[in-house]
């Protein structure tokens, strides 16, 4: 074939020249504003160039002149799939600078809530790869399926998406009557749906053949780059802060964490849908043991953190999340940084992505889970 | 590797690196003319081998202009924090350790986007969320008439 090419560019008979097209900013498969400038030959893809920026909200300039309570309120707004891990790791840092530690029943309140929302995030990005592939069924399934969580987190602070919940020293409101209940129903009802997901999709021979043995990121790469998350743990890179680091109560659980060693997209796919299986068991370990006690510590009016710099790392559904509080001893941070998951793992697609079709770029982003306005802050 | 031994070795590679324990990890801060070597060092040492960089933070510290790495060993699950900074607030400029760890690359053109810091060596130093002709917003002296309104 390529001889037969060869001989077709020599009598001018066909011409390739590499070309540049943008993929986005407003792409459905980019999630978001992304754009990204890729460089092809054909079909393949030899250069991608992610630019950001286009939702960019200046959230680590805006923090250097909020207290600390107001900080969480800006972080629920970058990934705002994983709210809850975002506040609680700013809760976690705050509290730790101060040397407080938070009653038992706070620890598993946000534990549970932190699995919940992993996995309602886990759902959305079941449901949107799906669609990124062409089949439209996964979007209502997941979807579906998702509003039950959105329900008991309406129910629980009032709001679906940008929580607000985690705050230092506690949470912001104690569980309502029927939580319990409510997330054993919840449960119940989806161990039964995701076998009906794996059936649907993960034996789908148009969607195994677009993915399996597709794009390889190996463990050497992962950690050189900054990968995190499923992505990672894909491709056989222990980076699972609840088992390494544990904070909350992710200590006085038994998860395995997910890893494979193989690093295509099928097995980012894979990696996912096992972890929902864990948080659920997560869950129900936690859930009948909910401690009676208070849900908030009485904090000072105006929290101040002692002069110092502080780090808290945090696994969210997209990988490590990591707050840096430079203080100098004032109400408000004097530098803070967020380093987010989606970041890190953004611009190793460059490096995933080259010599693969364009279609296979597409199922790479999708695995990869991107959420644009944590990468753009 | 503990603490006191973690000290020890980074002190055996630059002299002149300040290595205290800090209430969470082992800081140390490098000056600028070692830092790239010590870098290359701490990563390549079969006994420390630094491989993940986790975080990278450019820091306004007012007397000059600070760059934290935080890293991370997979192999011996040790932590270190390294500072480097540089005291010229006007043309600042780093040595990139993008060679080292790729992922730096794009945490130091946020730094040079938003803290107006050169990386020497970079291979693709561009503004990435910013026009050109914008300021350095996370600059403590930077100000901005139009778009902030200051009570």
């Amino acid at each position: 074939m390529d001889e037969l090419k060869e001989v077709m560019i020599a009598n001018d008979e066909i011409r390739t020249d590499e070309y540049l097209i943008n993929m986005g900013p407003q792409h459905p498969s980019t999630h978001g504003v992304l754009r990204l400038l890729v460089q092809l030959e054909g079909e393949i893809v030899h250069n991608v160039q992610p630019h950001i920026g286009y939702i960019h909200s200046g959230i680590e300039k805006m923090a250097e002149s909020l207290s600390y309570p107001q900080l969480g309120h800006l972080t629920d707004r970058m990934d705002y799939l994983s709210a809850i891990q975002n506040t609680e790791a700013v809760a976690l840092c705050v509290e730790n600078a101060l040397q407080v530690e938070v009653p038992e029943r706070v620890k598993y309140i946000r534990t549970i809530m932190a699995e919940l929302s992993r996995l309602a995030s886990h759902q959305l990005w079941w449901c949107v790869m799906g669609m990124d592939m062409g089949a439209l069924t996964t979007f209502f399934y997941g979807l579906r399926d998702r509003e039950d969580i959105l329900d008991i987190f309406e129910e629980t602070c009032g709001a679906r998406l940008t929580l607000n919940y985690n705050i230092p020293g506690g949470v912001m409101f104690d569980i309502y009557p029927n939580f319990q209940r409510d997330v054993k129903a919840f449960i119940k009802k989806f161990k039964t749906k995701l076998p009906e997901y794996e059936r649907l999709l993960s034996g789908n021979v148009i969607f195994t053949e677009r993915t399996k043995g597709v794009a390889y990121l190996s463990k050497e790469d992962a950690i050189a780059w900054g990968v995190t998350g499923p992505t990672a743990r894909a491709s056989g890179f222990e980076c699972d802060l609840r088992k390494h680091r544990p904070y909350s109560a992710y200590d006085k659980v038994q998860f395995k964490e997910i890893l494979s060693d193989v690093g295509d997209t099928y097995t980012r796919y894979q990696v996912r849908m096992a972890e929902m299986w864990e948080s659920i068991s997560i869950i129900e370990q936690l859930i009948d043991n909910i401690p009676e006690g208070d849900f908030a510590l009485k904090m000072k009016g105006v929290v101040k953190l002692p002069e110092g710099e502080f780090y808290q790392r945090v696994e969210t559904a997209r990988g490590e999340f990591g707050v840096f509080i430079v203080s100098d001893g004032k109400k408000n941070p004097y530098r803070v940084k967020f380093r987010s998951p989606g970041f890190s793992n953004l611009f190793a697609i460059n490096h995933i992505a080259k010599g693969w079709k364009i279609a296979d770029l597409v199922a790479i982003m999708s695995t990869f889970d991107l959420v644009i306005p944590d990468i753009d802050r | 590797m503990t603490n006191e031994a973690l000290i020890a070795a980074i002190t055996g590679i630059d002299a002149e690196a300040q290595t205290l324990t800090g209430p969470q990890f082992v800081e140390t801060t490098v000056p600028l003319a070692g830092f790239h070597a010590f870098m290359k060092k701490i990563k390549e040492d079969p006994a420390l081998l630094f491989d993940y960089l986790i975080c990278v933070t450019g820091v306004d510290k007012a007397e000059n202009l600070q760059m934290v790495y935080h890293l991370e060993s997979t192999t011996h699950k040790h932590l270190l924090v390294v500072k480097v900074h540089s005291a010229d607030r006007v043309n600042p400029v780093i040595p990139s350790v993008a060679d080292l760890w790729p992922t730096s690359e794009f945490h130091e053109r946020e730094a040079f986007d938003l803290l107006g810091i050169t990386f020497s060596n970079h291979p693709d130093l561009r503004r990435m969320f910013l026009d050109d002709n914008w300021g350095y917003p996370l600059r403590k002296d930077y100000k901005d008439d139009i778009h902030i309104v200051s009570r």
